[in-house]
This record gives C-alpha cells, structure tokens and sequence, in this order.
C-alpha cells in the first residue's frame, strides 16, 4: 500500500502528559503503575492512573459531554501543539475533508455506573444524569468533531483492545475511497468499574504490578490513556513517520480467550507485511500486546516465532502504562514512532523471570540503536486482531 | 460518487421478520402488523453458543443470515461492519445493576457479552471466518454512517464486505434517558462488482435537503430506532429502483440512488 504520513501525534497516560513525559518514562525505565485508588472500587490491584483530571473541566459549550473519558481526551489534545497542528491541517484540507476516527471500550460509562448508584427510592436517575452525550459510545467521537471543529466521516470504533489500532486501517480506506483527504485518528479509555470488576470476574486482573512475558505473570494491569495521530496522503514539513502497513484478522475461536497457537495474530501480522512490502527480517522491534495474561502472552509469542522466528527483539510496554484497552492502539503506535524517532527499543518492564517457554527475543534490558521499523500488536476479545507497521519519514518501503 | 452491489439483504423488526416479508410490507402490499419481536437465536450459532447469546447477537445474526447463508459466509469470506448506536442495552442494565452493590460485581459472560464487539466476534466464530470485522458506533447516524464506510471498504479492498445495522431498547431506567421504541436490524451484502446475484447498484453521494420519511406506521419505527433509518433504503429497494437521503453527520445527508440489476 501507499503509506499514510503521521504529520503529528500527543499522548496522556499514566506516564505523563505530552510525548516528551512519555518518552523520559521510556528511557528512565519508570513505570507509571500505582495501587488502585478509585472508589467505590476496592480491588487489590495496580493500575495506570492518570492524575488531574478533577482539575479539567470541560469548557461550558461543551459542558453536556462532561464525563472522565471527554476529560482525557481533551487533555491529550491540549498537549504537544496538537490542536495547533489541526488548525494547519483545517487549512490545508478543509474541515469536511478530514475524518474523526476514534476507538475506546467503554466511552463514559462510569457516569452511568455511578448514576446506577444514586437511582431514588423509585429507581430513578439522577435528574442531571446526560446518558447520551457521555455513556454513549459516539459521544466520545461527537466531542472530538466539535473539539477540533471537524466535519468529515466521522465514528467511535469500538473492538475491545484493538480499537484504537483498527483507526488506522480505516483511515487508510476512507481515503483510498476519496472520502475524505487527511483523519485525526486516536483512542481514549478510562478507568470504570466495568473493566475493573469485569476482568476481575475472569480472573484476569493481577494484584501486583502485571509482568509482561515472565514466568509468574498473572494478569493484567488496568491503564487509562488518551491519544491522537493526524495521517495524511503526503509529508509535511515536520512529519514525524509513516504507517506502512496494517493488518486485521479475527480469531474466530473464543469470545474472551486467544487461539492457543495465535493463528489469528500470525494472520494479522502476515496481513501488515504484505500490505506494507515488507519481509519479517525488515522489522526491527515488535511492540507487543503483551497483557500479562497467561494465554495471551503465550499464543503471541506462538505467533512471533511462527511469522519472525526467534531473533527480532520483542517487548510489551504494558508494564509502564498499565493495558489501555481501547486506547492501547494508539498509545503503543505512539510508543513506536518514538522508538524510530529516538532510536529506543524498550526493555519489558517488571520482567523477572522470562518463561522458558518462550521462543521469540524478548528484551530484558534497553537498547538504544538505530529503529528503522517497528510492528505493533493489539488484540481484543470477540478475537478482533490488528497489527500495524510504522517507519520513519523518509522510509522508502515499496520498490 | 461511490458505486457498489447489493447482493443480498435481510431485516429483522417487529412485523418485519424477514426481507421477503418486510418488502410487501414496504411496497403496501401488506398490513404492517407490529408484534412483539421474539429474539429466538440465529441457526448459525452453534448450539454451545446459542443459549449464552444477548439479544444484540441474536437480532444482528439473525439479520446477518437471511443475507448470507452458512455455506455462501464461508465461500465468499466477507469482512464485516457492525454498527450500532447503543450495542447491548440489557447487558449495560444488567451490569450497571450488578456494579452498583456494596461491593460492586460483575460476571463473567457478561462482561465479554458487553463489549460492542460481541454479535462480531460471535459471527466470525459461527462461520469460521477468520476475515476482519469491524464494530462502530454513530449515534443517530450509525446506518448512514455504516453504510458509507462499508461502501468505502468495499471500494478500497476490492473485497465483499457485509454491514450489519442494530439497536434495541433499553430497559428502565435508562429507557427515561435514551428511548428506542423497538429493536431493528438490517444486514446488506455489498460488492465491488456487478454478478449474477446482484440485486441492485447503489450510488453514494452526500447531499443536503430534507431527509426521506416513511408513512405512518412505518415511520413510527425509523424515527424510534437508529437502525431503523435505514427504512427508506428498504423502501426503494423493495420497489426495485429510487432514490432516498438520509440522515448523516453535520447535518449533511447522505444521498443513494438505486438502479435494479435483475
């Protein structure tokens, strides 16, 4: 495919607010994990918690969509000169050209949730309860548009933990099909008692810090983030990358577990070298999903091995912002264009004791070298796959 | 301007129980008689499945396989587009109800039954297709929002690509909140090229105006769901040729013209 330039991108997560936060996080090797404080959950558990965000209330146009996710997402696009890049990117292409695209889980339900918890003796919601402009997924996509006074295609894409991955692949195809000439693409979850309490009910939440690839991983490690990337058919002055190439799949296996064998992964990843023109020995590190499940982080070291064998070095980054859910696409694809960027490949942190089963290389300490491509990883239940590769701005893949 | 081919077509709706019986309504040819849908599960399901399935599953499956068979799903190998508004109201009920005690609770069909993703994943599983799918969210405008974006993967990847619109009501008390009138869903199997099943070509532009309405009381029904915006499109489709605009983002209309292949 012809790729798409990443004119620029911005990120919040429990790493900090802006690239720049992010990135001295990566080096320093500094997780951004911390036990749960949110009540009324009370789970043994650490999560990736963003700070502050009591002290971001929308604006009062605005004021309906008023809910924690709306919050992060509007704190990402304050940061880095990104609503500034739109601005330009209006100017260019005009605001009915550009498309909105969005993944996240769960939008604003914990408004709900904590609406559910105030319902009168009749069983009634609060009054000033505004389901539709907060719980409801497109209210987060909605906000964005009005936010970035954006009028192209616009929707909230939502597959569990791969949603802010399949952004990219849908931007790509809009423009393909002239729909539009540049996307904001981006992906924000944040913390609720759904995700909580509903992977604590499949005993998928560790009680520690989660250990990506390790021996004795338990479970994951709940994060909240918010991210954005503008695409465009041609660079700018001051593109910071490419996306190369994409990939999907579907298990077609189980609602909540992985193929044993990752047949689904091997399926996304040979999708994205082949859009891209590429061959497994042209990638230089792969982000991993990495959750710190049992079974996820065994069936994709299944899959690595199968589609690179066992010498491209590997880590997951969940480990310093805790799993994003349907903000892990972006935030890992923003991970990676920093990696080409700043020439890092990231240990996997909290990685003790790497299980001996696996075959593929992961990497227990740092390196710091030359990036030239990096693939990235995010699976979600219902068994949605999706890779992506990445390259720098004056990558040349295609012949 | 974006051209493609509709290949097949199912419906489910209360009176409307499948596209046979749904065209004669639309055509005036008979009463539209709105019983009470009864969500039975999909044959496509296997049967292990079919007993845990939500409704939301049940109605875009059920809509999904008059438009595909199990063996034409598994020969043609479409991608998927799930789009709806709401996903599953019940499922959101029954796990805001659960995560409201002292402590909160949840369970674990639920939860992996709550995610939007869930009729897609239950799809790929019953037919084995390991092709991606893709489940969105745009408020009143999901169909036309759907609608377009298949149409722009179909364009793109060259590939049939099968859009499966739903929504259902809530229960109290978010019904108070967010009132969808009865549930609705609609599958279209849509591809690149003219064949020997193709039932209609399709023209896609955006447009502005009025939007198309229904007579009562069919009309009732597209107004009370957003999947059931996609009525007027039914309507021309059962009388074989026609144009209709519908409701899209930023007050913008999105206009389909369609021309008979048959």
């Amino acid at each position: 495919m012809k790729p798409l330039h990443i004119s620029a991108y911005t990120t919040v997560s429990a790493l900090g607010r802006g690239n720049a936060a992010m990135l001295e996080a990566l080096r320093a090797g500094k997780s951004g994990l911390q036990p749960l404080h949110f009540p009324p959950a009370e789970l043994k558990t650490y999560v990736g918690f963003v700070e502050g965000l009591e002290h971001e209330p929308l604006p009062e146009e605005l004021a309906a969509f008023e809910c924690r996710n709306n919050r992060l997402a509007r704190l990402a696009l304050r940061q880095d000169d990104f609503e500034q890049q739109v601005a330009a990117l209006r100017e260019r292409h005009g605001a009915s050209r550009v498309a909105v695209l969005i993944g996240t889980s769960t939008s604003g339900i914990l408004n709900t949730e904590l609406a559910f918890r105030r319902r009168n003796e009749a069983g009634e919601l609060p009054v000033e309860f505004d389901f539709v402009h907060s719980h409801q997924l497109s209210s987060l996509v909605d906000f964005v548009r009005r936010l970035l006074q954006l009028q192209g295609p616009g929707f909230t894409v939502s597959t569990a933990c791969s949603s802010s991955a399949k952004v990219f692949a849908d931007a790509w195809r809009l423009m393909a099909a002239g729909l539009c000439d540049a996307a904001v693409v981006g992906g924000v979850d944040s913390l609720c008692l759904t995700t909580l309490y509903g992977f604590n009910s499949l005993e998928l939440v560790s009680a520690e810090p989660c250990r990506p690839a390790d021996s004795q991983r338990n479970g994951i490690s709940i994060g909240e983030a918010a991210g954005f990337a503008i695409l465009e058919r041609e660079p700018v002055e001051g593109s910071r990358g490419q996306l190369l190439g994409f990939g999907e799949s579907s298990d077609a296996y189980h609602m909540s577990t992985p193929h044993p064998d990752g047949l689904g992964a091997v399926e996304a990843m040979q999708a994205a070298l082949a859009r891209a023109g590429l061959a497994s020995s042209d990638i230089d590190y792969i982000n991993l999903h990495g959750t710190a499940t049992p079974s996820n982080d065994r069936s994709e070291d299944r899959a690595i091995t199968t589609v690179f064998g066992t010498n491209t070095p590997c880590s997951s980054t969940k480990g310093w912002t805790g799993h994003t859910l349907g903000a892990a696409g972006i935030t890992e694809a923003i991970i990676a264009m920093q990696c080409i960027e700043h020439g890092l490949m990231p240990a996997s942190l909290n990685t003790r004791q790497l299980d001996p089963d696996f075959g593929s290389t992961i990497l227990l300490e740092q390196r710091e070298t030359t990036v030239n491509r990096v693939l990235s990883n995010s699976f979600g239940f219902g068994g949605s796959n999706c890779s992506l590769i990445f390259g720098g701005r004056n990558d040349h893949p295609l012949p | 301007m974006t051209t493609l081919y509709l290949d097949n077509l199912g419906v489910v709706a209360p009176g409307l129980s499948d596209w046979p019986g749904a065209a004669k309504v639309l055509r005036g040819e008979a009463d539209h008689l709105a019983e009470p849908l009864k969500l039975t599960a999909p044959e496509l399901l296997p049967a292990t499945e079919r007993r845990r399935s939500s409704d939301s599953t049940r109605l875009a499956l059920r809509a999904a396989e008059q438009a595909l068979s199990l063996e034409a799903a598994q020969r043609l190998q479409p991608a998927a587009v799930f789009s709806s508004a709401y996903g599953d109201p019940t499922i959101t009920h029954k796990l805001c109800e659960l995560l409201s005690g002292t402590p909160p609770m949840a369970s674990p069909t639920l939860f992996h039954n709550s995610v939007h993703n869930a009729p897609a994943g239950y799809w790929s599983i019953a037919t084995a297709n390991p092709m991606t799918t893709t489940s969105i969210a745009a408020g009143d405008e999901s169909f036309a929002t759907g609608l377009l974006y298949a149409a722009a993967q179909v364009v793109a990847e060259q590939r049939p690509v099968l859009l499966i619109s739903y929504d259902l009501p809530y229960p109290k008390p978010l019904s108070e909140k967010c009132e969808v009138s009865a549930p609705f869903a609609s599958a279209l199997l849509l591809s690149h090229q003219a064949s020997a099943q193709s039932i209609a070509q399709l023209s896609l532009s955006l447009d502005k105006g009025p939007e198309t309405i229904m007579d009562l009381p069919l009309e009732s029904l597209r107004r009370g769901n957003p999947a059931a915006r996609a009525l007027p499109l039914l309507a021309i489709l059962a009388s074989a040729s026609g144009e209709c605009l519908l409701p899209y983002l930023a007050e913008q209309r999105l206009h389909i013209t369609v021309t008979p292949c048959r």
